[in-house]
């Protein structure tokens, strides 16, 4: 019987801290050769459509960053929710809502147009995610009601209402009565950056520039100070004279706004309209990425372009290879296992006893 | 460790292009929305790819997409498709339109085929099948079977397609009995097996004792012949689910459609712009056996199925009025299909709301 | 009045998985140890009993496999959060995608098939009652063993040695460590435990509920009793009232639109989560008893000194 035995370092391993995510992907490769082995597909053209295929032509690198963009922006903002213990797990809600306010304006007001109109619909989309974010928020600090549930459950009725929406409402009157609002005028899409090259949208940059001005805010301010206080003792926080109450507040603010930031610009930027569905759960998969990217702004951009380069590769797997789309998910779940693993050598040793020799050693 | 990983790669490049030069069959790519195995829907257009693979064999190479969510991801999976060498493109639900147009845009020397969409271009068609006409006779055929005079109905989402069933088995059960009445239970969901049963047990516990559905499962066959009451399969012959509850199905068989369009493609013959809305007759759907009612019932439904199949018969006939009262179609007329795939209202006699 | 009847027996079916998967994550969470992979687990509970129950013939064995198919995929999550410290919420979700598709890779050649399903219990003279008979007499095993699980884990908790050692470990695994208790070990069991709970209510779905296989058959039910275990404020009992509450809510809505009221069904959906938002602001008002009942160092990881 063989045991894993932990020894926490003295400090956190910076060549560890490096070297982990090339220990996890060397683990994945060996682990995803023997997978596709097992199930009778060559492992190498396998591991090559999967890791290298959708970044060898530029639409696909496009791709690629569409896919990234909306999983950047909620994660960042969750990163400031998870640090100073805020357990939002609506974000998926946060973002419907996001995409729904941010649409107001070209489809209940379709002449207005102009040079203001973008930068007002991403505006009300944060408002629209910031606010439905207020709710758990609210609720928490005033009721006492534990975050989780609420926020949790606030996903699904976000969900109804949008699908009434985008049936009744706000329903395109030349839609041949299909679901989905009016598709958006040009001057209502977010432009995109290379539109000879791919369909990728200004949506990327608002997702870098988040990442790093919450990785300063995080890193080099008061705020940020206060923040992490609070996350890892709300009683010092306390005593510094912070509130618990506030900050719940600016961390369900903060990732409530940026989730509705990708919800509009999901909306403006890749879709084109409000339909009945945007979101095939970025909200669920981004809480992943801030984990991936250790709750670390910048971290964070290298996990969401590594865990949309997942959903990508197994697409290009499935129609090289015929890798069923099954497949594809248990692979990626291997891979975050690996690099969730690989992760505690950055904090510990590791050490492997057998069980007979600990016992005796303990006994000594 | 870099030249390790570079060396790596550049062999592996060359092991896939080698084994992608071997093949120079023409290539029919589907996407599809839910699992290939949802028992419903997706499955359907499964099994139409099947058939095409054992009817056109080695002519023809198939591939497929399955799980790919309606937005960004298809429109990438559909690009995907497109730069891998397929030759004509299956988009398998509606919300594919405008990604299968805009991809189609670029790729012109590819073949789009949208199934149940309203748009076209030079490169891509519509296809979908005509469901209202079984919807029809199983509606008449609960007309004849049903004691209570009360069907219930489990509905997905309000779209037109399903709109389009309820109206079409509705006035199938008027034309048998007159006072025929319909309870309708949104579930707002394809595919939720327990939910669906669910809604089944609430319908039946509340006095109907038909139940036909337009979700994707098999479980309110399954309740129904708990219960001991009347059902109808939907997509498939689900008779195994329910020996004694099932009275027939309306099965789709989109196979043969596939088999003509593949095989114009590659004949040089396949048009863009085109819709096309095929029924009983050219083999789209049809219908299960049918089982446990006695014969005058059986005669009448497959006496509905062969007028409906020559023509004879169009189950959107008037006199029908709307929900509210009002005339739709007057004494004779037949209503024009774009009507149908657009229908956003209730005819006389649903007891039920739509969203507005 | 046996619509009534009825209408109950639909209710405790519906509540039944949820109660089940739900009680489990309790002891898991109790334990100092969040598992947000209920839903992953639950699928593949379902998927192995369905599976199981067809080769066999015999639904028992079903359950049976059900019940090691969601013990064994919280092993790995034991092994990582627990054997590795990694990061539990990441850990769980990830659970969650690999439970799909693997679920999905074993259930292939299962779609479509009649599944084997578990008899309900019929007593004679006592189950034909009139109005109460079925409900107390005539339903499934699994729903009886939902009862006396949650009995049990309450006497558990409350009653006995472990279970006080149970909950000390999850309000403080420091201290714990400190006494001696081997806190590891037993969070390793508390989260088997919370799998087997969550195969046992996967089982139940394709099994009992609906006896077929059909991909992603769960549709959500493992983040509702994720759910549930915190609007119950880790008390059984209250969780107990909470999924039959959901339940009632979720059947009731499909009776009012049976009865054509012309609420938009979206509306009605929604009720079941909102109700229990509204029922759970009202209860968690009391700070002392919430505060008193939560684990504290739910979602820490743990690594003993040496």
């Amino acid at each position: 019987m063989i045991r894993v035995e932990l020894i926490r370092r003295p400090q956190q391993s910076a060549l560890f801290s490096a070297l982990s995510p090339f220990i996890a992907f060397a683990l994945t490769l060996i682990a995803g050769a023997i997978l596709f082995w097992l199930i009778g597909k060559p492992p190498l053209p396998a591991l090559y459509s999967y890791f290298i295929e959708p970044l060898t032509e530029i639409w696909s690198v496009h791709e690629l960053i569409i896919k990234a963009t909306p999983l950047i922006l909620i994660a960042v903002g969750l990163s400031v929710c998870y640090i100073s213990n805020n357990w939002n797990i609506g974000a998926e809600g946060q973002f419907i809502f996001g995409g729904i306010v941010g649409s107001l304006l070209p489809i209940l007001v379709p002449g207005f147009g102009g040079p203001l109109l973008l930068p007002l619909m991403m505006i009300m989309g944060m408002i629209g995610g910031a606010a439905y974010a207020a709710i758990p928020a609210f609720l928490k600090t005033r009721f006492n009601t534990n975050e989780i549930l609420t926020s949790l459950m606030l996903v699904y009725v976000a969900q109804l209402f949008l699908d009434w929406l985008a049936r009744g409402v706000f329903r395109d009157p030349n839609g041949s009565g299909f679901p989905g609002s009016i598709r958006f005028p040009a001057v209502a899409r977010l432009p995109e950056i290379a539109p000879s090259q791919g369909g990728a949208h200004l949506g990327i940059v608002f997702a870098i520039v988040a990442a790093l001005v919450v990785w300063f805010m995080l890193r080099s301010t008061l705020k940020g100070f206060e923040v992490r206080l609070i996350g890892t003792s709300p009683r010092a926080g306390r005593f510094a004279g912070f509130s618990a109450s506030k900050m719940a507040f600016f961390a369900f603010l903060t990732s409530g706004a940026l989730a509705g930031l990708a919800g509009i610009t999901e909306v403006s930027g890749a879709i084109g309209q409000l339909r009945e569905t945007i979101s095939p759960g970025y909200g669920f998969t981004a809480i992943i990425v801030a984990f991936l990217g250790r709750l670390n702004p910048i971290g964070i951009v290298a996990a969401g372009l590594v865990l949309a380069l997942t959903y990508l590769g197994g697409e290009a797997a499935q129609i090289s290879l015929g890798v069923s789309d099954k497949v594809a998910r248990v692979f990626q779940g291997m891979l975050l296992f690996f690099v969730l693993g690989c992760d505690t050598l950055i904090h510990y040793r590791i050490r492997l006893v057998r069980r007979a020799i600990a016992s005796a050693l303990e006994k000594s | 460790m870099k030249k390790l990983v570079l060396g790596l790669a550049s062999a592996l490049a060359i092991m896939v292009a080698t084994s992608a030069s071997a093949q120079d069959k023409y290539k029919a790519c589907f996407i599809y929305l839910g699992p290939k195995t949802d028992g419903g829907w997706t499955q359907a257009h499964d099994i139409g790819r099947q058939y095409v693979e054992e009817k056109l064999g080695d002519k023809v190479e198939t591939a497929y997409l399955e799980n790919v969510p309606e937005g960004p991801d298809s429109q990438r999976a559909i690009e995907r498709f497109a730069r891998s060498g397929c030759g004509i493109i299956f988009t398998t639900s509606f919300g594919y339109m405008d990604p299968t147009l805009a991809v189609a845009e670029k790729f012109p020397d590819v073949k789009f085929e949208h199934a149940t969409g309203f748009k076209t271009a030079p490169n891509v068609t519509t296809y979908n099948s005509r469901f209202y006409q079984g919807r029809y006779i199983i509606g008449k055929i609960a007309g004849k079977m049903s004691k209570t005079g009360v069907a219930g109905y489990i509905a997905s989402f309000p779209i037109p397609e399903v709109v389009m069933g309820i109206n079409g088995f509705l006035l199938g059960a008027r034309s048998v009995n007159p006072d025929f009445k319909l309870k309708v239970v949104w579930v707002n969901t394809w595919h939720d097996a327990g939910k669906e049963a669910d809604a089944a047990k609430a319908l039946i516990d509340q006095g109907v004792d038909i139940i036909t559905q337009h979700t994707d499962s098999a479980a309110p066959m399954q309740i129904a012949e708990e219960r001991g009451i009347h059902a109808f399969g939907q997509a498939f012959d689900q008779i195994e689910a329910g020996p004694n509850a099932q009275l027939t199905a309306i099965m789709d068989t989109w196979g043969p459609y596939y088999v003509k369009k593949i095989q114009a493609a590659m004949d040089g013959t396949w048009k863009g712009g085109e819709q096309s809305w095929d029924g009983l007759a050219e083999g789209i759907l049809a219908m299960a056996p049918y089982t446990n009612m006695p014969d005058d019932v059986k005669a009448m439904a497959e006496d509905t199925e062969a007028k409906i199949e020559s023509g004879e018969l169009h189950p959107f006939t008037g006199p029908v009025n709307k929900q509210d009262g009002t005339v739709w179609l007057k004494e004779g007329e037949v209503s024009d299909d774009g009507t149908l795939l657009g229908m956003d209202f209730y005819v006389e006699g649903v007891d039920d709301k739509l969203p507005q | 009045m046996e619509i009534a009847q009825n209408i109950l027996l639909t209710i405790a079916t519906a509540a039944t998985p949820l109660l089940i998967a739900a009680i489990g994550e309790l002891i898991v969470e109790r334990s100092g140890v969040l598992n947000l992979g209920v839903e992953g687990m639950m699928v593949i509970g379902a998927v192995c009993g369905f599976a199981a129950a067809i080769l066999t013939g015999n639904a028992w064995i079903g359950v049976a496999a059900g019940i090691a198919g969601g013990a064994l995929l919280s092993l790995l999550f034991g092994f990582l959060t627990l054997s590795l410290a990694t990061n539990q919420v990441a850990t769980g979700l990830s659970l969650t995608l690999l439970g799909i598709g693997l679920s999905g890779l074993i259930g292939e050649g299962f779609v479509g098939k009649a599944g084997v399903r578990l008899p309900t219990l019929d007593i004679p003279v006592l189950t034909d009652i009139p109005l109460v008979g079925r409900l107390i007499f005539g339903q499934d095993p699994i729903f009886y063993m939902s009862i006396a699980l949650t009995a049990g884990v309450m006497w558990f908790l409350f009653r006995t040695r472990a279970g006080l050692t149970l909950r000390s470990i999850g309000d403080n695994h420091k201290s714990a460590h400190a006494l001696g208790i081997p806190v590891i070990r037993y969070r390793y069991l508390a989260v088997m435990f919370g799998g087997a709970c969550a195969g046992l209510a996967g089982a139940h779905l394709s099994i009992v509920y609906t006896p077929q296989w059909v991909e992603n058959m769960t549709a959500g039910r493992g983040w509702i009793a994720l759910a549930l275990v915190v609007f119950g404020s880790w008390r059984p009992w209250r969780v107990l009232a909470g999924a039959y509450l959901f339940g009632a809510v979720t059947i009731g809505q499909l009776h009012a639109q049976a009865l054509g009221f012309g609420i938009p069904s979206q509306l009605l959906s929604s009720l079941p989560y909102l109700a229990t938002i509204v029922v759970l602001v009202l209860i968690s008002r009391d700070r002392r008893l919430t505060t008193m009942n939560t684990p504290a160092s739910l979602g820490q990881p743990f690594v003993p000194d040496r």
